[in-house]
């Protein structure tokens, strides 16, 4: 599991990260790639703003009332044969796993993409106790042979670039046979990859997926990728194991369609993403394959506490990634110095929920609260809200620093006098536009190197407008 | 308070004049009044203002965004219109005044009702008055800056340029990225210095790019940013809101006089 505690050393994290330049090279990215190809796909679909809206109403309506949408899942999903255990913390869930894997002698799991297993720290958990743990994602394989955590939900190595994972294939792949592949070109490396996780799928007696969304109604699980590694991951194996927090389910296959029809649109700009593959219980015995046994694990790890609270809205999300791709924060420092699972406003608004707003303090204030993540978000989550309300949390819990309550506090008196406000700022504005001089401008200023470390401060113009206006009248 | 202007009855306008036009630049002000005058409303500056408490509204400390809050419901009650030459001002007493209030019914309904008469000034002058007065000329390359205040709280983006396009002379070419953050932020800036630094310098690269003289903005905050680092990093680029292009009162220096 990622260091919860990482999530408060943001701001050294964050200096480090515009510092690498390699960082800075993938990261540059995501404008020309990401954020092009959404909006050319929001364009294509003269239907995108009605289809937001109905994947909105599909989730709230789910929201609603989540726990019978849940007794509902794990009644069907037990009538197609398949079994469903409730996690409420991240160490029960893990127990479970080992469990399901060490009493059918499992050694080798295989893995399709889940942030919810990072959010868990299942990889470093089971490894502990034994069981290797194949990475079936090509980003997360490749994180996986670096020792990294994702840096992003939907490409978790895109702080890498091309020539550091060359680099990583020939370090790690076995050298007679790699060398075969040229590694001049992603393709290359794709191929490379490829060729090595084929045989690594067949080595594996189960398989894990995450859910992007499960279905009450059928009691299904629904994934959606670009590889079909989660294929491949769910039908070989004789065990597949989903891992899925409560706030995936859905109602319907219809609320399912909504939530496509948004999905790959906001997240690659694809219209549907290649793969769409529905489980419904283990292998019947008209299936030509699949596994002999399906089970669901349902985490909360604190999401039933966020239900009924201002900041319930980020239960809507459907981990597309189009606020981190959209954010300039995230866009300067990349995802792993928010220090959590999930980076990216998504993070800034979730993380405080899951790791406390003392430990996750950091992430909802490192935002010029812009809004680029609220207007490109498929489920319209208000996340500069969600923001404000934790900033809320955090200054009645009186964790900001005393310098800050200090400033605002005194600034809040003189605002709220205006006579002694015009007064003292009048005086203010003098000295500092003659101290100034003739460039009209400070290149440092104490109390305000913050700002002056980087940018000269305009200096003002002397006499302010109120006081002008008042002799004018 | 005072009261300026024709009588022409068009209504009566409460300048809301913005913490940063009032401290660092005055003829922001001035260019307002003399623009909402132009477009033939009566200009009233009530002198209770000061700010429209963003700083602790957004620092999360809702007990001193509320004191601050009270003070502009009182100074603004009596105006037909209640105009900002800012977005991010304008955003806070639309959207986000009546959430400071939500547990007393009727300051609730009087931030309402202030929220209903709020208007960022281009947006004002185009959608409110549709005006086309512009008399003004401006023979120089500029760019434009959206805040995202104006951009994604008070839906501002042609009213500027529609604007723009009846200044004389002006030449309007548009910013690569344009709908990206310039970094200010309000206190973001410095408490994150390091990140509010990368993004206002792509925003500088940007601005560079465009080959522009002058860049306009109609919000004071992203301006002192922008402008800073433009000077910091020596580009020859000057900057300034666009209500002064617009008025026509662009013989006083730009925000950060360009030159060594």
């Amino acid at each position: 599991m990622m260091d919860g505690a990482a999530a408060a050393r943001f701001p050294e994290a964050s200096a480090r990260a515009l510092g690498d330049e390699n960082l800075q090279a993938a990261l540059r990215l995501l404008g020309e790639g990401f954020q092009a190809r959404r909006t050319d796909a929001v364009e294509r679909f003269a239907g995108f703003e009605d289809a937001r809206d109905a994947a909105v109403a599909a989730k709230t309506r789910t929201l609603r009332n989540l726990d019978r949408h849940l007794e509902t899942f794990e009644a069907r999903c037990r009538e197609h044969g398949g079994v469903v255990h409730w996690a409420e913390t991240p160490a029960d869930a893990r127990q479970i796993v080992l469990e399901l894997l060490t009493d059918r002698g499992v050694r080798a799991l295989s893995k399709g993409k889940t942030m919810v297993a990072e959010e868990i720290g299942l990889n470093g958990f089971l490894e502990a106790n034994g069981i290797e743990v194949i990475e079936t994602d090509l980003g997360e394989y490749i994180i996986q042979l670096a020792e990294e955590a994702p840096s992003h939900i939907i490409v978790p190595a895109i702080h890498k670039t091309m020539p550091q994972v060359a680099d990583l294939f020939r370090q790690h792949h076995d050298q007679a046979k790699a060398g075969s592949f040229p590694r001049r070109t992603p393709a290359d490396l794709v191929a490379e990859a490829r060729a090595v996780l084929r045989r690594r799928f067949l080595e594996a007696d189960a398989g894990l997926t995450g859910a992007n969304f499960l279905v009450a109604e059928t009691g299904s699980s629904v994934i959606v990728t670009n590889e079909g590694n989660g294929d491949l991951t769910q039908t070989l194996p004789q065990l597949h194991i989903v891992l899925a927090t409560i706030e995936k389910v859905v109602p319907t296959l219809a609320d399912g369609a909504a939530i496509l029809r948004v999905l790959a649109r906001s997240a690659t700009g694809q219209d549907m993403s290649a793969y769409t593959t529905v489980s419904t219980g283990p292998r019947r015995p008209s299936d030509v394959d699949g596994p002999a046994e399906y089970h669901v694990v349902l985490l909360d790890n604190g999401r039933s506490r966020l239900l009924g609270t201002p900041a319930e809205e980020v239960l809507r999300c459907i981990r597309c990634g189009a606020c981190m791709n959209h954010c300039p924060v995230y866009g300067a420092v990349g995802g792993h110095a928010y220090g959590w699972v999930y980076p990216g406003p998504i993070g800034a608004a979730l993380t405080p929920a899951l790791l406390g707003v003392g430990a996750a303090r950091h992430l909802p204030n490192a935002s010029s609260l812009c809004g680029r993540c609220e207007e490109v978000c498929p489920m319209r989550i208000p996340l500069p809200k969600i923001f404000r309300y934790w900033r809320e949390q955090e200054h009645a819990a009186r964790l900001n620093s005393e310098r800050m309550r200090l400033g605002l506090a005194l600034w809040g008196w003189f605002a709220a006098r205006p006579r002694l406000y015009r007064l003292a700022t009048g005086v203010a504005m003098r000295v500092l536009s003659r101290l100034a001089g003739r460039s009209r401008r400070f290149r440092s200023l104490v109390l305000a190197s913050g700002w002056t470390r980087s940018r000269d401060l305009p200096a003002p113009a002397g006499r302010t407008f109120l006081n002008s206006w008042k002799r004018r009248s | 308070m005072s009261v300026s202007g024709s009588e022409s009855g068009r209504g009566r306008v409460g300048l809301f004049v913005t913490c940063l036009a009032d401290l660092f630049r005055p003829s922001v002000a001035w260019a307002s009044v003399q623009l909402l005058e132009q477009a033939g409303f009566e200009v009233a500056v009530p002198d209770r203002q000061t700010c429209c408490g963003q700083p602790a509204y957004n620092a999360g400390d809702l007990p001193t965004a509320r004191r601050v809050a009270r003070g502009i419901l009182d100074a603004f009650e009596p105006f037909d219109y209640v105009v900002a030459p800012s977005g991010s001002c304008a955003g806070m007493l639309r959207l986000h005044l009546g959430r400071l209030f939500v547990s007393e019914q009727e300051t609730a309904a009087r931030a309402e009702h202030l929220a209903r008469r709020t208007h960022e000034l281009t947006e004002f002058l185009v959608d409110v008055a549709s005006w086309t007065g512009v008399a003004a000329e401006f023979p120089h390359r500029v760019t434009y800056h959206d805040s995202c205040s104006s951009l994604r709280e008070m839906a501002v983006r042609d009213q500027p340029r529609a604007l723009m396009a009846q200044v004389q002379g002006l030449e309007l070419v548009e910013l690569g990225d344009r709908d990206v953050c310039c970094g200010f932020g309000g206190t973001f800036c410095v408490k994150y210095p390091d990140i509010s630094t990368k993004m206002v310098s792509d925003k500088t690269a940007a601005i560079a790019a465009t080959g522009a003289e002058t860049v306009l903005a109609g919000d004071l905050g992203c301006l002192l940013n922008i402008a800073g680092r433009l000077a910091r990093e020596g580009r020859p680029v000057a900057c300034r809101h666009v209500a002064e292009v617009l008025a026509g009162t662009t013989g006083t220096d730009p925000i950060v006089p360009v030159g060594p």
